[in-house]
């Protein structure tokens, strides 16, 4: 893992508790999700929802899950896993939170997972 | 002969790897006579055996495909089985006792099962081989269809029977839209009568079918692919998948070139045995004494007796019995068997209809006794009535109850409904798909201990098909087992505590945060879930207006940001309209707004004002800030709360109204906008009885009549249409107003969250509602001032609040990198 690739993306205040925000990324191509759970803990996610592509981050954020707005499914932050009965699962990203500052780790362009 | 001398044991030989033939395989693996038998199962499909009747589940998405399979690979090998998956036999040589597979093996048999199902039948119209037409018959058809799904958009079933229905309703719920061309003028005509028939139909329509029945198949249209449904009287029906359901035949081309007896489908006798003594055959292939069969019920029967001729047993013999069709689309029942009318002035037809609850129910007695029976909405009795057909039992002496069902025709009206499992003949049939019967499954659970409905499903097969047997399933295990059936029903399963006594707990013992609630009664989870989570906070804004800190995060994303997100994470922004009356002032700044952000749709809603589709979540603000600046403010089209009060033109305009309905509704969406409810308000005001604003399927509906006003409530448009309830008439706007105000404040306050005012009113009961509200002036009073203090804190615009700069981390994504 090259530290160069952790990118630094805002404060942890930045995003509510029990909430979260978007992150636009162009090298990444795809939608992030950056979650900030009541216990301060952050969590990266691809910002679509394994059924059918819903923002995540709009969802409700309760314990270590987010609910799906679209049509309720509920995803795991740790693992991106939908909780049992559904199936399915978004990719994580690596993140930790240093002095308050939010780091991302990122992959090389093009390559996923 | 020298082959047998080979091998001890017998060989047999099983043709197709369908239904019957395996629970032939099963049944006869369970006797004593599976040791005399090495056995070798040929398959066209290249599957292991799976359940067919799921497949309408899988088509739906409520089951996958892994769930259907019955015996997997494993299960085969374990048994000794040799499977030989998606090789066809093409050929019996009955002389050599050989069979013949497409890929050229040749093994001999010493019995041979024929189990090869049917195929679907194909009309002789043109167009038929085009790609996108298929049938519904297998897998590899499910998967087609689930293709088609997943990149087009409109499908055309051909065929109103069970499997047509099954097919069209799966496709409806991949979300496609979906048109149904039926020859007959009514659905399913050989298993239901008309009024049922109509009542089916009528349901499925308002799930968004569309139905051409006595419609006639011309050609199927296109020239690379299907394009249409071309009807003989000149409908024409666009379509980029058309899935054939008019029905099947028995395979019977094996058979037929083996110089097999034949009829309609391979002659079996009483014994299952072919005309060839040493050929057995099961399932929907076979035709025994002038029958063929559709269903798996008389199939199992088969099995059973084949199985055990193949142990030895000469004894055993198959017989049909009267059968029952049911269909498998959540939330229709239909059950129908035997007779659907009077064959002759002798029969008698008894029928109760009660379409208020969509229920429909008839039976025919023939001599006193039960000949058919056809019911729609209600099929609880069902397995009942089908077992008193097969006991062909006298029912003379309950000839003007029978057709309320078991409870009220064998014990009069006071003992409690619901099967009376104790008295219930051990030999009554509960699953009607597998023939498993009262005592096979009480037993089992004693046996082996079974405590939930999965375990009776493994053990027994009881409800492992159609599924509509479940709770009578459940009802046995209850029973057997003593353990009490119904469960406290709880907000969520964060908590032992039910909406009612949450709602209680916080009034009562002054709880005014998430946090206390939580604690005081002894939440499982720290800080709740996506389900308890909203209705707390509602909950405490509606008992602490002013006090209480409404949860953003607790909030659903449309309630949070204030607009309604799409399905593409755009969002949709609707501005109040009030009393759907608009100025030239306002559509103009309607259309800036559209022209300024590019916003691609423009709708007029079903709630008398407009919509704007496509807005992207950061110009929400700006949105907001020029429709506020045009005088403008949220619609509150997100909210559980008041939404729309449509309006009639009324008495300034028209020449049958009666009163102001315009004005009036004007008024009381002034009073009542902002409000927070439990789930959404609809009102409606219309200036006569002709009722153009719908005001009688409104959560308040106003009906202004000659010298005053009529109102009504509880009424509800969506999913389940409920009329509404008159409360009462009074003669002044004033009147309307406060007990309007009063009304929603009682609801707000005893609601559960997501209840809406039909069910509410109809749980509670209007007297309950008319003592507070109508005649009890005071309590009244009491109410309606509540309602207008929590407004004091509920009518700000929301809009207004974030164009001023209020939660600006939702509009704006995280930096960019
Ligand atoms: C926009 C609109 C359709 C239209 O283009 O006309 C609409 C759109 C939606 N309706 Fe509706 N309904 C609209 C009028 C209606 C009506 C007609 C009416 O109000 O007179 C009804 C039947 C009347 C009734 O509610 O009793 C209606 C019954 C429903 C239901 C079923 C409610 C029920 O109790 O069964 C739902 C589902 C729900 O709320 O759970 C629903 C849900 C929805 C949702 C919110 C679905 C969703 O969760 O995303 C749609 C939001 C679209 C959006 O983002 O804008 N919509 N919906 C209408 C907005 C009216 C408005 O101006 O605010
Ligand atoms: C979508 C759907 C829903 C249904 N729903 C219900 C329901 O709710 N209730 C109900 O009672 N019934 C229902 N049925 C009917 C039920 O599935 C059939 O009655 C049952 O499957 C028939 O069993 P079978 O063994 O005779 O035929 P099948 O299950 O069709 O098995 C025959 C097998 O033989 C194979 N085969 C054919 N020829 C050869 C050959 N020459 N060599 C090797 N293999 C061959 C076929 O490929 C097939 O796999 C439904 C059917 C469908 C299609
Ligand atoms: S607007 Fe209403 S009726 Fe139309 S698709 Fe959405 S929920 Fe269904
Ligand atoms: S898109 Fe997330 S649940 Fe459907």
């Amino acid at each position: 893992m090259s530290t160069a690739n952790w990118k630094k993306i805002g404060r942890l205040e930045s995003i509510p508790v029990r909430g979260s925000r978007r992150l636009c990324s162009s090298h990444f191509g795809r939608p992030i999700a950056v979650f900030r759970t009541s216990d301060d803990r952050v969590f990266a996610l691809v910002d679509e929802c394994p059924h059918k592509k819903g923002p995540l981050s709009e969802g409700i954020v309760a314990g270590d899950t987010v609910a799906c707005p679209l049509h309720g499914m509920v995803i795991g932050l740790s693992d991106g896993v939908a909780v049992a009965p559904d199936e399915g699962a978004v990719e994580t990203l690596p993140v930790s939170v240093v002095d308050g500052e939010i780091y991302l780790h990122l992959p090389e362009p093009g390559v996923s997972g | 002969m020298t082959m047998e001398k080979k091998s001890p044991l017998i060989r047999l030989v099983v043709v197709g790897n369908g239904m019957a033939a395996m629970r032939t395989v099963e049944e006869l693996l369970q006797s004593d006579g599976s040791a005399l038998y090495s056995i070798t199962v040929f398959g066209a499909e290249p599957h292991p055996n799976y359940n067919r009747i799921m497949l309408s589940c899988v088509l739906a998405g409520d089951k996958s495909f892994d769930e259907t399979i019955i015996n997997t690979r494993e299960w085969y090998t374990q048994n000794g089985i040799t499977l030989i998956a998606g090789d066809p036999v093409v050929a019996i040589d009955r002389e050599a006792k050989t069979v013949t597979s497409q890929s050229g093996r040749v093994v001999a048999y010493d019995k041979l099962l024929l189990a090869t199902g049917s195929r679907p039948l194909a009309p002789s119209i043109p167009g038929l081989g085009l790609p996108g037409v298929c049938a519904f018959r297998d897998i590899a058809d499910v998967e087609k269809m689930l293709a088609a799904a997943r990149t087009k958009s409109r499908a055309v079933v051909i065929g109103g029977g069970l499997l047509g229905l099954e097919a069209a309703w799966g496709l409806k719920q991949r979300g496609m839209s979906v048109a149904l061309v039926h020859l007959m003028p009514t659905l399913m005509e050989r298993q239901l009568d008309v009024p049922a028939g109509q009542m089916l139909q009528k349901a499925l329509d308002r799930r968004g079918i569309s139905f051409f029945t006595s419609g006639q198949t011309e050609r199927i249209t296109g020239t690379d692919a299907v394009e249409g449904v071309q009807l003989g009287d000149g409908r024409f029906i666009p379509a980029d998948l058309v899935v054939l359901a008019i029905g099947i035949r028995p395979n019977i081309d094996l058979a037929k070139a083996a110089g097999l007896q034949i009829g309609r489908g391979i002659t079996v006798f009483d014994d299952m045995r072919t005309s060839d003594p040493a050929i057995f055959a099961v399932g929907e292939c076979v035709e025994h004494r002038g029958q063929v069969f559709g269903l798996v019920a008389p199939l199992w029967d088969q099995a059973k007796v084949c199985a055990s001729q193949l142990a030895g047993d000469a004894s055993a013999v198959f017989a049909s019995k009267a059968l029952a069709t049911s269909l498998k689309i959540t939330g229709i029942d239909v059950f129908s068997a035997g007779a659907l009318a009077a064959a002759d002035p002798d029969d008698d037809e008894i029928t109760l209809r009660d379409d208020a609850r969509g229920i429909y129910k008839k039976v025919i007695l023939r001599d006193g006794k039960l000949v058919g029976a056809v019911l729609y909405g209600d099929v609880t009795d069902g397995q009942w009535y089908l077992q008193l057909m097969r006991d062909k039992q006298d029912v003379s002496a309950w000839r003007e109850r029978l057709v309320f069902g078991r409870a009220f025709a064998e014990a009069g009206a006071d003992k409690p409904s619901g099967p009376d499992y104790a008295a219930m003949p051990d030999d009554t049939q509960i699953c009607g798909c597998n023939g498993i019967s009262k005592g096979t499954i009480c037993k089992a659970i004693r046996q082996k201990n079974l405590t939930t409905l999965a375990e009776v499903r493994s053990h027994t097969k009881a409800s492992a098909s159609c599924g509509q047997c479940s709770s009578q399933v459940e009802g046995l295990l209850a029973y057997v087992t003593g353990a009490v059936k119904v469960a406290k029903k709880t907000i969520c399963a964060c908590t032992d505590s039910s909406h009612d006594e949450v709602r209680a707990a916080i009034t009562e013992r002054k709880l005014k945060t998430m946090d206390a609630v939580r604690s005081e009664l002894g939440w499982k989870t720290p800080e709740g879930c996506q389900k308890c989570r909203p209705a707390l906070n509602y909950y405490l804004l509606c008992a602490w207006p002013g006090e209480y800190g409404d949860d953003a995060r607790s909030r659903f994303v449309n309630e949070r940001v204030h607009a309604n997100i799409q399905k593409n994470g755009t969002y949709s922004v609707i501005p109040r309209m009030w009393g759907g009356v608009t100025t030239a002032a306002e559509l103009r700044a309607i259309a800036d707004v559209a022209d300024k952000y590019a916003i691609p749709t423009v709708k007029v809603t079903g709630g008398q004002r407009i919509d704007l589709l496509g807005v992207k979540k950061d110009d929400l603000p700006a949105v907001w800030r020029d429709l506020n600046s045009a005088g403008m403010v949220s619609g509150h089209a997100y909210a559980k709360g008041l939404r729309t009060v449509k309006t009639c033109v009324g008495s300034e305009w028209c020449r049958f109204g009666t009163q102001d309905s315009t004005g009036l509704g004007i008024k009381l969406e002034k009073l009542c906008w902002g409000s927070w409810t439990p789930h959404k308000v609809k009102l409606a005001v219309s200036g006569c009885p002709r009722n153009c604003a719908e005001a009688t399927i409104k959560d308040v509906g106003i009906v202004c009549v000659e010298g005053g006003y009529d109102i009504l409530i509880g009424g509800n448009g969506g999913i389940e249409v409920r009329v509404t309830d008159k409360l009462t008439r009074v003669a002044s706007e004033e009147e309307v107003l406060e007990i309007t105000g009063a009304f929603l404040q009682m609801y707000r306050e005893q609601a559960h969250y997501l209840e809406r005012t039909a069910p509410w009113v109809a749980r509670v009961g209007l007297e309950a509602i008319r003592a507070r509200v109508i005649d009890d002036h005071k309590e009244r009073r009491a109410l309606f001032d509540r309602f207008l203090f929590s407004q004091k804190f509920a009518q700000v615009d929301p809009w207004a609040e974030r164009v001023a700069g209020s939660e600006a981390h939702e509009f704006a994504p995280l930096e960019e990198v």
